[in-house]
């Protein structure tokens, strides 16, 4: 097969092919200096952040659900971390074990709800995302007062999770690279990506042909309730204090980030580069507007056509990978089947 | 053929759902190279059975015996290890997964070690493509393909291969050929035959007699979740069975007015019930 053809055959081709137009529209429409674009640190801070929530999101999408309790995780693991080591002065080891704790937590209800129910994951999550957001802000004013915290985290922390590199990028960025490093080999080089497809393209089957789909599933739900939480300890411990608001953007953003990046909303096709590139897409237009001659507000709209033509590049090329069938039919020999 | 013992034998089997008799006293029995054809209509207990025969349900009474042993299946996974492998219309197989995938999902082959085993694509490919090619699928040549590529027939051959590549002895095959065109058909009910002649024991669920006609060695009919007929090839005509599987109501008349829809039936007799 040629090489276009396995190319275009694969998850990430839309989402490619989006980044390139956008960076090529900025550049043509928008006046962007590219050097200053690619120097500058404010999208990549943005992808990165959007880009360690996305992955687990999309995930599981593949697998065939939704978490959109994420939006909430994110202010409660900066709460926790803030609440714990900032307001009652505990070491913050503790704090960040709290705000991870707390993620796994939730992600635990929501994977078991998920697994022991027939209710959509969309619903249940759209539950714990009402009430954790119902627990933060009543947690912070029941123990500190106000909705705001301080934290000051030692060096090693801040080092860790909350520095800026060069004065500008942000150490999150380091996190997400490593991360999307891990769960790529994980997902396209191990079994366990061969199940994750499996479960999302079709659960019975998968369930019979002895995969632990339930087990997954709580996985998956732990894993993107904890990297929300992470994402909201690493904000606190950056920026010295926590707030009990913010994070819904990430909802909306981190499925278009995953839709963008080839996954199918129904499961069962994706790619982590893909998510990657997506993220990558989602945070250039994004801020990459602030770069351009264009006015701010235009941004949003730029979003969803990007986002339209991206489902529809990606329904064409599956279709098109769906298509690229054998062909070569044999003289005398069984032609069609 | 009789006297050997079966690979999978039915005694009595009862299944209740609470105060509802879903089975009644089956009895049944399925020799290595022979294929037993389950007719019925909708509605006859032909999915619970095939669900109590692949583990997915326990009989309320009576007992399963496999070579002659009682066996009870905990699950469907534990069926399988015994070798008795379910083939749904499309289950099992995958659409935007790549041929080599599908084959082992759930058994994968690895290479490498501890946390860096990887999944072996190319040994997956080329075990897969040789074994759906061994059963006559030639058009396939790259395990890179989706499944979804792939015709309806080619998908139920690429699920059977899988089944006997991981030493299914008894192959349960529920209405394989019912969303097929007749060339498909035709084609699944080849491999049908294929697995027969490699020594397999095939259940072969349908309710279009003339496919079943076409493989079956042992026909049974299933009205109202008990055997109504168990009877040999060759005993019984194509009129004979239609009309035990409408729950002996003659179809004569019936056949008289809707003639031309005979041709193309798919066994859509009225409801016995």
């Amino acid at each position: 097969m040629s090489a276009l053809g396995s190319a275009i055959r694969r998850p990430e081709a839309a989402a490619v092919i989006s980044l390139i137009g956008i960076i090529a529209f900025y550049a043509i429409f928008g006046g962007v200096d590219l050097g200053k674009l690619f120097g500058a640190a404010s999208w990549v801070n943005f992808a990165a952040n959007l880009g360690i929530v996305a992955i687990p999101v999309g995930l599981l999408m593949i697998s065939g659900q939704l978490d959109i309790s994420i939006g909430a995780m994110i202010p409660a693991g900066s709460m926790t971390v803030a609440i714990l080591s900032g307001y009652y002065e505990l070491p913050i080891v503790v704090g960040m074990l709290g705000a991870l704790g707390l993620g796994v937590l939730v992600g635990l209800v929501n994977g078991i709800l998920t697994v022991r129910t027939t209710v959509p994951s969309l619903i249940i999550t759209l539950g714990t995302l009402v009430a954790m957001q119902g627990v933060v802000l009543a947690g912070a004013k029941l123990l500190t007062g106000a909705a705001s915290v301080p934290l000051a985290a030692p060096e090693w922390a801040k080092f860790l999770f909350g520095r800026l590199i060069g004065n500008s990028h942000q150490v999150a960025i380091v996190w997400w690279l490593l991360f999307a490093a891990v769960l790529g080999f994980v997902v396209h080089r191990t079994k366990y990506g061969n199940w994750l497809f499996a479960m999302g393209g079709d659960r019975e089957s998968a369930r019979n042909a002895g995969i632990p789909v339930d087990r997954m599933t709580i996985g998956l739900f732990v894993l993107s309730a904890t990297s929300a939480a992470f994402v909201g300890m690493c904000g606190a411990i950056l920026f010295n204090s926590a707030q009990v608001s913010g994070g819904m953007n990430y909802i909306f953003n981190s499925v278009v980030c995953v839709v963008v990046g080839g996954v199918l909303l129904t499961g069962g096709y994706g790619s982590v580069i893909g998510i990657f590139i997506g993220t990558l897409t989602f945070a250039i237009v994004n801020q990459g507007i602030y770069f351009t001659d264009i006015d701010r507000n235009w941004a949003n709209l730029i979003i969803g056509v990007t986002l339209l033509i991206a489902v529809a590049m990606n329904g064409t090329f599956r279709e098109f990978a769906l298509s690229l069938g054998p062909r070569k039919i044999k003289k005398g020999g069984q032609a069609n089947v | 053929m009789s006297d050997k013992t079966p690979v999978l034998e039915m005694r009595s089997v009862d299944k209740s759902f609470g105060p509802i008799d879903v089975l009644h006293e089956i009895s049944l029995r399925v020799h290595p190279g022979e294929v037993l054809c389950l007719l019925g209509d909708n509605g006859a207990g032909k999915s619970t059975l095939i669900k109590t025969l692949s583990g997915v349900h326990k009989p309320t009474r009576g007992e399963i015996l496999m070579d002659g042993e009682p066996v009870v299946f905990e699950s469907p996974r534990d069926a399988q290890g015994r070798g008795i492998a379910t083939v749904h219309q499309f289950g099992g197989t995958y659409p935007l997964m790549s041929i080599g995938r599908n084959f082992f999902v759930g058994a994968e082959p690895t290479k490498g070690w501890g946390p860096f085993k990887v999944f072996d694509r190319k040994t997956a490919n080329e075990t897969a493509v040789k074994a759906v090619r061994e059963f006559g699928i030639t058009r396939i040549e790259d395990g890179d393909r989706l499944v979804g590529g792939l015709s309806g027939g080619e998908r139920q051959s690429l699920a059977i291969a899988r089944a006997v590549h991981f030493g299914a002895r008894v192959l349960i095959l529920d209405e394989p050929t019912a969303a097929l065109g007749v060339k498909q058909a035709a084609h699944v009910l080849r491999i049908v035959n294929e697995a027969k002649k490699r020594g397999l024991a095939v259940i072969f669920i349908t309710h279009q007699v003339m496919h079943a006609m076409t493989v079956g060695d042992h026909f049974a009919v299933l009205i109202r979740g008990a055997v109504a007929a168990d009877f040999r090839k060759g005993e019984k005509t194509r009129e004979e069975i239609t009309d035990l599987m409408a729950g002996g109501e003659t179809m004569a008349d019936l056949e008289a007015q809707i003639e031309g829809y005979m041709e193309t039936h798919e066994g859509h007799v009225p409801q016995a019930n």
